[in-house]
């Protein structure tokens, strides 16, 4: 394996425009690059979708991605905010058996990690997190011996942090 | 002034603005609308026998010209059988505009007669493709569909319209202001770090060598490359489809890399201590082993495509951008050492070459592809445009036929799409009528689209075609020859004959089995008016020397063995029936 082989986030903004979503995945297909994770969603502007791919690549095929990434027409931006400081989370829907002897012991664990109940029922419960994907994980684990009955994740999702001029001064070299 | 138009009629005043004369094309129903305004356009049709032929012929038009060539077919079989060509297109980076019909709107998605997903089909083979679904957005379209194929790195474009798109009615002008993409492609421009950083890698150089790919015809820089070579002095080795970017006839032109390149232009390679590396991308047949290639030289790269760069083989520096302005910006920073020594290093590697080449051969009776190709090239003054098929012959044709100006050799490199030569040949010819055009293609790819004979004939086109007949898939064959014990699996061929073939069309036919009679049906073929087929019954196992094994480093060259030929002599003739 590659020294530099590590996760990757991507966050790739796009024209709205139909099939776009599936030039970006096929490109990835193509040139057999492996996608962990994959979401899209809209912006603030109108007509422009986010796509954020996270993909474990070493330093050359991440630059190379990024390159075949902006030969796509409807390409509009490429960020590779692996190295600047960004914000990155993932959102997860948990079902979890809980009959009535252990569901206050399930929801412990769960305000534990800030996960949200949004769906009761006599056997189980939902819970809603929000966070990066370590935190989803571990919660996942601990929930495990419950016994899971169900689970869907977004993805991730990532937005560079804004710079201060005096940040930019100190990420100056990283990119 | 605003007019009251159909899609269809705005589709082919769209094409004039564009500059387009002549299309090729194969009508179907989901294009009739097309078709029936066709009757009114100033663009000339070319009819096709297959919509691959017609591929190829906007390819080959792309390649001849600089500019896109058009296509047109129907939806669903008719978009189908355009894809090998649009494949071809796009993996050497050919300018095309391939336009085809689709179902009506409102049935798509229903699986309708002659429907198919032609846009999801085409994604990967093309530049960008475009599905059109309204009246209103077709000349915009089309306009960008130019601009995407013939700018940057070249490709092709395909734009799916549907028949409703096609039959509506809009107000219509002809907006002739520049097209605005709002996709932000990066134009990197090159810094002066970095082409200080490749001045002081040349400048140092002892055994320099410039690699020049098909991105110093596309980009227009022959005569920057010429300037740099005689400032410089660094010798060329050229890739297949670099050939002509470089006169062959100079000094310093060693010829062409890879698999089937010269041996000491692979050696000269593997010797150098700097790689300059021209609109070229490191294809496995140039390479080999990319672990084994040139491990000692310091590379640079000029490229347009920054996702060519570092693909397969790393690089110190790369100056992404026009070739020619780099090459440009980069020329006057650098004065190599004197490069005398280097250059005797390389004539000593040609060492026994010259003896070992098939053309100082004495005439043993026998007629030899290279023996053809080589007189082809002396009879016409090594001034026709050749387009060549794939295989045997089209090594032999890179080795043998040597080109001074660029868009003079038209093959199927990426792809290697057999089949390619007499279409491609066809949009070469309309592309530049006043060329000598020369189709030198194998028996099996000749079949493969023979069938445009008769768009030659119907067209009255003027091409000269050279079969190079040995009833065998050649390259195949020389394969099975050297890594597979000869065993000869589905490659002998059972012909027609070539000549009856040439009549049935109403065009002339000719054939030679022997050396001295080259130059007789050379001379009758070019004074004929139609396009002239030749059989040109050649030696049925002969094999293009020198090759590289695939995946192996470079070096690692099956030569051609002196005494090969003396031995050949002892094998069956050409069967003559």
């Amino acid at each position: 394996m590659e020294p530099s082989m590590r996760a990757r986030t991507f966050v790739v903004l796009v024209e709205d425009r139909p099939g776009v979503l599936d030039r970006v995945a096929s490109l990835f297909r193509r040139r057999a690059y492996n996608i962990e994770s994959l979401a899209v969603g809209h912006t603030e502007r109108p007509g422009v979708s986010h796509i954020t791919i996270v993909m474990n690549a070493d330093d050359r095929v991440a630059r190379l991605v990024e390159a075949n990434l902006y030969k796509l027409v409807d390409v509009l931006n490429v960020e590779d905010v692996s190295n600047v400081p960004s914000v990155t989370r993932d959102l997860a829907l948990i079902k979890v058996r809980a009959g009535h002897e252990r569901r206050a012991e399930v929801m412990q664990v769960g305000e534990v990690f800030r996960a949200r109940v949004v769906d009761v029922s006599p056997d189980a419960l939902i819970f809603e997190i929000t966070g990066t994907e370590d935190k989803i994980n571990r919660l996942v684990e601990v929930l495990r011996p419950f016994g899971i009955l169900g689970l869907a994740r977004t993805g991730r999702v990532a937005m560079a942090r804004e710079q201060t001029p005096a940040e930019e001064f100190a990420h100056e070299g990283v990119v | 002034m605003m007019t009251r138009k159909t899609g269809a009629q705005i589709l082919w005043d769209a094409l004039e603005h564009q500059g387009v004369e002549t299309v090729f094309g194969y009508p179907g129903g989901a294009i009739l609308p097309v078709y029936d305004a066709l009757l009114d356009s100033t663009i000339h049709h070319v009819l096709v026998r297959h919509e691959q032929g017609a591929a190829h012929m906007a390819d080959g038009f792309g390649r001849a010209s600089g500019r896109a060539g058009v296509a047109i077919a129907t939806s669903g079989p008719g978009a189908t059988n355009l894809v090998t060509g649009i494949a071809t297109a796009m993996l050497d980076s050919s300018p095309c505009v391939f336009i085809t019909g689709q179902v009506p709107s409102h049935v798509i998605g229903t699986d309708a007669f002659q429907e198919t997903d032609i846009t999801g089909v085409t994604l990967p083979i093309t530049k960008h493709n475009f599905l059109v679904t309204k009246t209103e957005d077709i000349a915009q379209t089309i306009k960008k569909a130019f601009h995407i194929a013939e700018g940057g790195r070249p490709g092709p474009v395909l734009v799916d319209i549907t028949k409703d798109a096609q039959q509506g009615e809009c107000d219509y002008e002809w907006d002739d202001s520049p097209v605005e993409l709002p996709s932000r492609t990066p134009r990197p421009t090159v810094s002066p770090e970095e082409l200080d950083h490749a001045a002081e890698i040349l400048n140092t150089a002892k055994r320099p060598l410039i690699l020049a790919g098909r991105g110093v015809t596309l980009s227009g820089a022959t005569g920057l490359l010429a300037d740099f070579v005689e400032k410089t002095q660094i010798p060329v080795a050229m890739t297949l489809l670099g050939i002509g970017g470089f006169p062959a006839s100079h000094p310093l032109n060693l010829g062409m890399m890879g698999m089937h390149g010269e041996a000491w232009v692979n050696q000269a390679i593997q010797n150098a201590d700097v790689l300059l590396a021209l609109g070229m991308r490191f294809d496995d047949r140039v390479v080999g082993d990319p672990k084994k290639f040139a491990p000692a030289a310091r590379k640079i790269h000029l490229e347009i495509d920054p996702s060519e760069v570092n693909k397969i083989v790393q690089v110190e520096v790369a100056l992404i951008g026009d070739l020619a302005g780099s090459l440009r910006a980069l020329a006057p920073k650098v004065s190599c050492q004197d490069l005398a020594p280097w250059h005797g290093f390389i004539r000593d590697l040609k060492g026994d070459s010259a003896v070992r080449d098939i053309q100082q051969l004495p005439d043993s009776g026998h007629l030899y592809a290279a023996h053809v190709i080589s007189d082809l090239w002396n009879l016409t003054e090594g001034n026709a445009l050749v387009v060549t098929d794939v295989g045997q012959h089209q090594m032999w044709a890179a080795q043998y036929y040597k080109h001074d100006a660029p868009r003079k050799l038209i093959t199927s490199g990426g792809l290697g799409t057999m089949g390619f030569a007499l279409p491609a040949a066809i949009g070469a010819k309309v592309a530049r009528p006043d060329e000598e055009v020369w189709v030198i293609v194998g028996d099996g790819g000749f079949q493969m689209t023979a069938a445009e004979l008769s768009t030659c004939a119907q067209e009255g086109l003027k091409l000269n075609v050279a079969i190079i007949n040995n009833g065998y898939l050649g390259m195949v064959r020389q394969w099975q020859e050297f890594f597979y014990d000869k065993r000869y699996a589905a490659t002998p061929m059972r012909n027609p004959d070539f000549v009856k073939l040439a009549q049935a069309h109403g065009l002339l036919g000719l054939r030679v089995d022997k050396r001295a009679g080259i130059e007789e049906v050379v001379a009758t073929a070019r004074a004929a008016e139609g396009t002239t087929v030749i059989d040109f019954r050649v030696e049925k196992e002969d094999t293009v020397y020198p090759m590289v094994p695939p995946g192996n480093t470079i070096e690692a060259m099956i030569r051609r063995p002196e005494s090969a030929l003396e031995k050949k002599d002892d094998k069956a003739l050409v069967k003559k029936d």
